[in-house]
């Protein structure tokens, strides 16, 4: 056991010191009937060698993007992540850190906090960013809890277009908020502003994905009009990676921006963790859920960060806080801060502009038919491969190659389409590799 | 220390995205297409490489020292798990892979299911919610969605939780859109029975309970408090916080709770990140099972599978199975202990009671008994005393090298003082903090001053934080940024709890 310090010297020590003669008399407030007297049925403890050996085992049984050529989308992303990320992920000082709530022994942390919501807000175009939220299906159950509460509203609208998970989280959060949840259609891809105008009315808000679930680009601007036009709050879901090269929610009249930050400096990782990002008008601050970092003076009049507005919060607040969130996912956000860093500004732009070309280079080469036609998209498309997708995908995997998500998981009507998702990481080389496969 | 976006030149860069030759540009639709970059840092990658380690200078982690945060198990992180989810077929593995191509990461997930259940003695598991608090939620929908197929979900509107419990109790019951009642604790530190009674009836969905609770106290009387609910037909919740104590030794299951959920992050050394990740697994008994979130990690044989055909389920808290990288390790680490968790907790045990045979004449103790893995102090006497504050206390600890210990919390103690040392340290580390922290009550009697202005020499003096509330500045706002220094500061620090 090599993770315990005490030596039998030193417990003897410890248990005269306490007045005890053995461990056992620690827990003598146990009553009899709740003891497991008995062995925890586990398999016997393994070195540290031998966890190694059993864990490289079961990674290997799995077909990893570095296995497999991949053009898994629909939510999750296959970006290059940056060596300079793991080397600041794995600095002990930050890595193993709790939650930053004695500043002095926490600048590191708190201020990169304030350097994630400057990076978000920068993205988003909104005045205050939280510390991050579970995921990007979680921020949109927190969107609609501040919705409610700011417009006194029980009824939120939600896009069809929306990823189904994401809607999936909202509804399984409704009724403990005592929120209706009322899904608009899309309509050949798309959204139709007019008919999310009319659904909106008396909605708390309106969460639309922009780029949507289909990777293509929604009429945003009058999406949120619509939203607005019914006094219902609009909220975008977008990719970060696609705000080089698309307009910001704030821009354009949000009153909330909210996202999966996977895609941003974190690994696939089976689905996690990663970070969610919640982002809203300054308005909105004192509705915002979980932790916000904030700047202060000392005594001195030296500049440092504290955690701040914590009267939103459950440690404070109890049963009337703005959330219940305490543990959030600081690791991952500041994951996204050093991969936001590292591209900058033009590097943002360049890599929303090299997804576009090779997911239009892919479109052309595929030759498939678009299952929406006319419609532009970001960094994935949808066609149709003129029979199940699911048995296109279990083909195309024999040979390591996986083309992409077959929609009719989510969506009737499109068992025969394909979503394909073009990341940096791809190449017009693989792209070929992926005509030879799905054409043959 | 300058913010990355003061260090920020324009045209400087580091990553460069590949730029593949010979494809057509695209054009965005202008009204969709960006008008303004955003502002991220230009810096060239060695000096990000060194704004992020000088950062990581001005933190401390357990990796820096003792950490005796109480009720967060700040236990110390193996480093053989960071490589193990670092494996490729772990970190680079798509949560969209068939099933067929995931059977390894399938297998962790259940594998580590199966000693979930083992561990808190119930029949079912779901790794999906994200952290402690989302298990809280998940577990209040479950009763939810178990009532109302008795048609009870009316009648049953009511959660009971003790005046010790963490603020995500009560917070989670607004979420889940049910009623607090809230129960006294008595003088021993139990959950006043009495109170309790005339509280739960009918009406009564459940009852969120910390055992050993957040003073660090196993409730005798649990058995009793089993009864009262189960009898008035009403579920308990078993708020895992704590579990560290009593792994092998007692398990939630078999002390009457029909859910609970165990913190990753705490008692199974996911390291915490300055804030996260977590990972907040529930364990259910047989009859809420067929509520638990979708999909369900099922074996067939010797193969895994997803089930999403639960008719009954709540739907998804998050998305996919739940954070992966936290499962893989976790995992790892019960592997690496297997029964022998049992001797973890004792430990984790034997060091708290240690560290309190130490204090218990320098500081009040307001419930004398033995503890669990942590136990809370009072520094009611120095206050009264020599106006030296918990808070006090624990920015003079900082002087000394060590982490503070949860400061006021629990709220039912007056300046408290939560201690947890976890199992994992040292018998030398735990005398220099006893040493320590009876030389601070020393030192409170002779010059309080050292405390009250306490900490020294850090990289910032005591922060004003009523400053930050009333001026609020949440981000870098470029040249208009304002000024703080401009205005003095005030000893602006509030005693609200500071830990958990």
């Amino acid at each position: 056991m090599s993770y315990l310090a005490l030596t039998d010297a030193d417990r003897e020590a410890m248990l005269e010191t306490i007045g005890v003669s053995s461990v056992e008399e620690l827990f003598a407030d146990l009553p009899d009937g709740v003891r497991l007297g008995r062995e925890l049925a586990l398999p016997p403890a393994m070195s540290e060698q031998e966890l190694n050996a059993y864990f490289e085992s079961l990674a290997a049984e799995n077909a990893h993007v570095g296995a497999e050529l991949s053009f898994l989308g629909a939510g999750m992303y296959d970006h290059y992540v940056p060596a300079i990320v793991d080397a600041v992920l794995q600095r002990g000082e930050l890595l193993t850190a709790y939650t930053p709530y004695q500043p002095e022994l926490s600048q590191g942390v708190l201020q990169a906090i304030f350097e994630y919501q400057t990076a978000i807000c920068e993205l988003t175009g909104m005045d205050v960013s939280n510390a991050s939220g579970y995921d990007g299906t979680t921020v949109a159950a927190d969107a609609c809890f501040i919705a409610k509460h700011a417009t006194g509203r029980s009824k939120v609208v939600v896009t069809e277009a929306t990823n189904p998970q994401v809607r999936q989280v909202v509804k399984t959060y409704a009724p403990g908020f005592g929120l209706e949840v009322v899904e608009v259609p899309h309509r050949d891809g798309a959204t139709d502003p007019d008919e999310l105008r009319e659904a909106a009315t008396d909605a708390a808000c309106v969460i639309f994905q922009h780029p949507n679930f289909f990777g293509v680009l929604e009429p945003a601007p009058e999406l949120a009009a619509a939203a607005s036009d019914a006094e219902a709050l609009p909220v975008a879901h977008v990719d970060p990676l696609s705000l080089g090269v698309l307009e910001a929610p704030g821009n354009y009249g949000c009153a909330i921006a909210i996202g999966e930050g996977q895609g941003a400096g974190n690994y696939l990782s089976y689905g996690g963790p990663h970070y969610g990002f919640l982002a809203a008008r300054s308005e909105f601050i004192r509705r915002m859920p979980g932790r916000i970092v904030g700047e202060t003076t000392d005594a001195a009049g030296n500049r440092g960060y504290v955690l701040t507005l914590q009267t939103r919060e459950q440690h404070i607040r109890r049963e009337k806080a703005t959330s219940n969130i305490t543990t959030n996912q600081t690791l991952l956000a500041l994951a996204g801060l050093v991969y936001l860093s590292w591209l900058g500004p033009e590097g943002l732009r360049e890599l929303g502009e090299t997804c576009m070309a090779l997911a239009e280079h892919a479109k052309e080469r595929l030759g498939l038919p678009p299952a929406f036609a006319d419609r532009q998209t970001f960094k994935e498309f949808a066609v149709r491969v003129g029979r199940p997708a699911a048995e296109v995908v279990r083909e195309a995997r024999a040979r390591r190659v996986h083309p992409g998500y077959p929609l009719g998981r989510d969506y009737s009507g499109m068992d025969d389409v394909l979503l394909v998702a073009l990341t940096e990481k791809r190449t017009p080389e693989e792209i070929e590799r992926l005509a030879e496969v799905l054409t043959a | 220390m300058k913010l990355i976006y003061e260090k920020s030149h324009p045209g400087r860069r580091a990553g460069r995205p590949p730029r593949p030759a010979g494809l057509p540009a695209v054009e965005v639709p202008s009204e969709l297409a960006r008008a303004e970059p955003p502002r991220l840092p230009e810096l060239a990658e060695p000096d990000l490489m060194r704004h992020f380690t000088e950062l990581s200078t001005r933190n401390f982690g357990i990796d820096t020292g003792f950490y005796p945060l109480g009720s967060c198990t700040m236990k110390h992180n193996p480093r053989i798990n960071e490589r193990l989810a670092a494996l490729p077929g772990f970190r680079d593995l798509h949560p969209h892979q068939e099933e067929a191509g995931a059977q390894g990461a399938l297998r962790v997930c259940w594998e580590l299911q199966e000693a979930l259940a083992e561990i808190t003695g119930l029949d079912a598991v779901s790794l999906q919610p994200a952290a402690g608090s989302q298990g809280e939620l998940t577990g209040l929908l479950l009763m939810r969605a178990y009532f109302a197929e008795r048609g009870e979900g009316d009648q049953r509107r009511k959660i009971v939780i003790p005046d010790t419990a963490h603020g995500t109790n009560p917070a989670s019951v607004t979420m889940a859109g049910y009623e607090l009642t809230p129960v006294k604790t008595d003088a021993r530190g139990n959950i006043d029975v009495e109170d309790l009674r005339g509280k739960v009836d009918e009406h009564t969905a459940g009852l969120m309970l910390t055992n050993p609770s957040t003073l660090g106290l196993f409730d005798e009387k649990i058995e009793e408090i089993a009864a009262i609910f189960h009898g008035a037909g009403a579920l308990m919740y078993y708020d895992g916080a704590n579990l560290n104590a009593v792994c092998g030794i007692s398990r939630p299951g078999d002390m009457g709770f029909d859910i609970v959920h165990i913190n990753l992050h705490k008692t199974f050394s996911q390291p915490h990140g300055g804030g996260g990740p977590g990972g907040g697994p529930i364990a259910v008994g047989k009859r809420l099972e067929p509520y638990l979130p979708v999909p369900a990690i099922v074996r067939d044989g010797d193969r895994f599978r997803l089930d999403y055909d639960r008719p009954q389920t709540i739907g998804k808290v998050r998305g996919f199975l739940g954070p992966f990288g936290v499962f893989v390790r976790s995992y790892a680490f019960i592997r690496a202990y297997g029964p022998r968790l049992r001797e973890m907790s004792e430990v984790a045990v034997l060091n708290a009671n240690y560290l309190l045979a130490r204090l218990r004449e320098a500081y009040e103790l307001p419930y004398d008994r033995l503890c669990m893995h942590e136990f809370v102090l009072s520094a009611r006497k120095l206050k009264r005393e020599h106006g030296v504050t918990a808070l006090d206390v624990a920015k003079r600890l900082m002087d000394y090298g060590f982490h503070p210990p949860t400061v006021y919390f629990p709220l039912v103690v007056p300046e408290a003082l939560m201690i947890e040392p976890t199992e994992t340290e040292a018998k030398e580390t735990l005398d220099e903090f006893a040493d320590a922290m009876i030389a601070i009550a020393r030192e409170a009697a002779e010059d309080p001053e050292l405390a009250k202005t306490a900490p020294h020499g850090r990289v910032v003096g005591r922060l004003d934080e009523v400053k930050a509330v009333k001026q609020v500045v949440v981000r870098f706002l470029f040249d208009e940024h304002p000024d703080l220094s401009a205005e003095p500061a005030a000893a602006g620090v509030v005693e609200t709890p500071k830990g958990v």
